[in-house]
């Protein structure tokens, strides 16, 4: 059967400069995968490459989901095929509420119209788990929210939209302990109604503390430098990811 | 949006239709004596009015044109017809006005829009009003809505006219307003005694019909110390590829301690030149609000300007611009702050895309005497793509150092981060960018009457379709 994410020796430049030199992985149903490596090493380019980015083109290899193609797919082509990605840095957008725009964008993605009243009911449940203040929801969307606020609004997202495969990038930097905890105790939520698939792009452990990591990737320098399963994670913690870094000479 | 409700209806097509012209109807084109006393006497023009149209038209061929602003070689006034004999005389019943008439009013939703919330109704087509109504308690409040004409007419409102008429405005301003003294025919008088305050709208609403014609509506507002109204005025026309001309005047006084709340919408077709002339006089503790639409017209000049002229006057100034393809809006405000402690506050958003030019104006002046005033001007421009412009041009001309002045401006592209991240969560491009522009005017769009802010976003979701270059 084919796999849920198949990425196929994919390279992916900006302005002209190739950021992503041949990546290949793949990702399963229900699978939490974890990205790490050090800065500059790609990570944010694959996860913005798999959800469309139009900052980003993509020179050879593809991108398959279920084992169809979408490499040339819109971003909101892709996000109705259950692809959703948590934002490191989410945009503000003024004039527009974020209870408007998620349920906006909810029945863009299922294609279904949504009673007014059941889409609060959720929105509620899911804003009461992240411990966000009901008032969020009538503000505009991202705008003057604290870093803090605008990842819990990501993970909000995440839980309204219930995809298929979420990637989250680098959703607990920034954060302090408890928010950390709140958006983790969210992830988790996601996964056991959903029993989606995750990629989490992290620096850290403690986003991951109450997941199963499946499997582990290293990215440097654009390539895959290393993968291995959970246990991959505690050892880069330890010791760093100088080993995977090609010396200059 | 379920069905259509007052003057809401987006789908340009409804505004872009035509009837039958009688052209025997048709003064010539072009200016001359001859044709500015036809139409007086076509009127039944006052001597005082009769000579003041003549000077007028002196003073127009004696100003040169225009020329700061956007082009308008593609105007050619001689070939401009300035009056339209209407084949009625104004009606207060409906049913009496000419059914290809009312059959226009009926398609543009204006009966049932004040059927359903309005106090007050004005329609004019081509050079005259072929409708005025107020509700009957309206009325017996003592306000009174009619049109210029006929208070003229009326020896109770003849002095009252003749003090206030092209004082706020003289033809002397500039060549258009010039212009408007010599042809001016139709629009609105509203009078409201001392006290009353109006609690549902009045509204106005100007169709241009004729091809290659002029409407130079004239409004007059009068309010008395301590009294409120919102007027609302809506104006189209149907396309030609003949250059049409908007030359209206709007001369508002707001007494003592009155508010006046003046909303426009703006849609007229894209070969309109919208040269419009509006100002108002604010006396001590009163208050203007403008609110203000400009989405259509080839080219507009437009700077309602507020004087505040008694001590803790004040103006509000809240406008949108959509300049689209073959659009050039110049849109903005003026103030003028003559007295202490009075405040003025501009806010605007424009947006241009598919080549659309939209340029922002502001004058706001504080003279010697206004000590401890307050002015803060806003301005925010989008451009959704790399054809459009977008321009601000700020002036201040402060003359005391007791006042306190702000200006913020800010000219934006749509961002394709912000597009990116909205389809990411699976709206199309079309959806995600007109939900910016919605998101970007709302604050403006939140002050105009509700049916015409569910028409400004039917528009911006109209204009956005398609929009992908």
């Amino acid at each position: 059967m084919a796999h849920l994410l198949e990425i196929k020796g994919l390279s992916a430049s900006a302005e002209k400069k190739e950021i992503l030199h041949g990546v290949s992985l793949f990702i399963d149903g229900g699978e939490t995968h974890v990205l790490m490596g050090p800065n500059g090493a790609g990570k944010s380019t694959l996860g913005s490459t798999i959800m469309g980015s139009p900052e980003y083109t993509v020179g050879s290899g593809s991108i398959l989901l279920d084992g169809e193609d979408i490499t040339e797919l819109s971003p909101d082509k892709r996000a109705k095929k259950g692809i959703f990605l948590s934002f490191q840095s989410p945009i503000e957008i003024p004039g527009i509420t974020l209870s408007e725009f998620l349920r906006n964008a909810l029945e863009q993605t299922t294609g279904k119209h949504m009673k007014l009243w059941d889409f609060k009911k959720k929105l509620k449940a899911a804003m009461d788990l992240l411990d966000m203040d009901p008032s969020y929801a009538d503000r505009d969307l991202n705008v003057g929210f604290s870093g803090g606020e605008k990842k819990k609004a990501e993970i909000l997202q995440l839980l309204i939209l219930q995809p298929r495969l979420a990637i989250l990038d680098e959703t607990d930097s920034g954060l302090d302990v408890d928010a950390v905890r709140t958006v983790s105790k969210g992830i988790d939520e996601y996964k056991k109604q959903t029993g989606g698939s995750l990629l989490v792009i992290t620096h850290n452990t403690k986003i991951l503390d109450a997941l199963t990591v499946d499997k582990t990737h290293i990215l440097a320098d654009g390539k895959v430098a290393a993968e291995g399963g959970g246990e991959l994670v505690e050892e880069v913690i330890s010791s760093g990811f100088e080993k995977y870094i090609k010396k200059e000479r | 949006m379920k069905e259509k409700t007052n003057v809401n209806d987006i789908d340009r097509s409804l505004y872009d239709f035509r009837n039958e012209e009688d052209e025997s109807e048709y003064f010539d084109s072009g200016l001359s004596k001859e044709i500015i006393r036809a139409i007086s006497d076509e009127k039944n023009d006052t001597d005082w009015m009769r000579e003041f149209r003549l000077r007028s038209l002196e003073i127009y061929q004696k100003t040169k044109m225009v020329d700061w602003g956007p082009s308008i070689e593609g105007l050619d006034v001689d070939n401009i017809v300035t009056y339209i004999r209407q084949k009625s005389r104004m009606n207060t019943d409906w049913e009496a006005v000419p059914d290809d008439i009312k059959d226009t009013f009926e398609r543009l939703g204006i009966p049932q829009a004040e059927r359903e919330s309005l106090a007050g109704v004005g329609a004019q087509y081509d050079s005259e009003l072929v409708y005025h109504n107020v509700r009957k308690e309206v009325a017996e409040s003592g306000v009174v809505y009619t049109d210029l004409e006929s208070a003229m007419h009326d020896e109770r409102y003849a002095e009252m006219i003749r003090q206030h008429f092209m004082k706020l405005v003289p033809p002397t301003d500039h060549k258009f307003a010039a212009l408007h003294g010599a042809v001016w025919s139709g629009g609105s008088f509203v009078y409201v005694p001392k006290g009353v305050c109006l609690e549902i709208p009045l509204q106005s609403y100007f169709r241009l019909n004729a091809k290659g014609a002029g409407q130079f509506e004239h409004t007059l507002i009068i309010l008395e110390e301590g009294s409120y109204l919102h007027f609302i005025e809506g104006c189209s026309a149907p396309k030609y590829y003949e250059a049409g001309l908007h030359a209206g005047c709007v001369e508002l006084y707001v007494g003592r301690n009155a508010t006046l709340r003046y909303s426009t919408i703006e849609n007229w077709s894209k070969n309109m030149y919208n040269l419009n002339t509006k100002r108002a006089l604010v006396e001590e503790g009163g208050k203007i609000e403008w609110v203000s639409g400009s989405f259509g017209s080839h080219v507009s000049y437009l700077y309602p300007m507020s004087i505040l002229n008694g001590r803790g006057a004040s103006a509000e100034f809240t406008g949108i611009t959509f300049a689209g393809e073959g659009q050039n809006l110049d849109t903005g405000a003026k103030v003028v702050h003559n007295a202490p402690d009075t405040s003025s506050y501009i806010n605007t958003k424009s947006i241009s895309k598919s080549g659309g030019i939209s340029t922002f104006r502001s004058a706001v002046t504080v003279n010697k005497n206004a000590e401890g005033s307050r002015s803060a001007v806003n301005c925010e421009s989008l451009m959704l793509d790399r054809i459009s412009r977008s321009d601000t041009v700020p002036v201040m001309d402060i003359r005391t150092n007791k006042a306190d002045i702000g200006h913020e401006a800010k000219i934006g592209r749509i961002s394709d981060e912000a597009v990116f991240y909205l389809m990411s969560r699976g709206l199309d491009e079309d959806s995600a960018k007109a939900m910016i522009v919605r998101g970007f005017a709302d604050n403006v769009s939140k002050e105009l009457p509700l049916e015409y802010a569910m028409e400004m976003n039917n528009l911006i979701g109209l204009e956005m379709k398609g929009s992908i270059g």
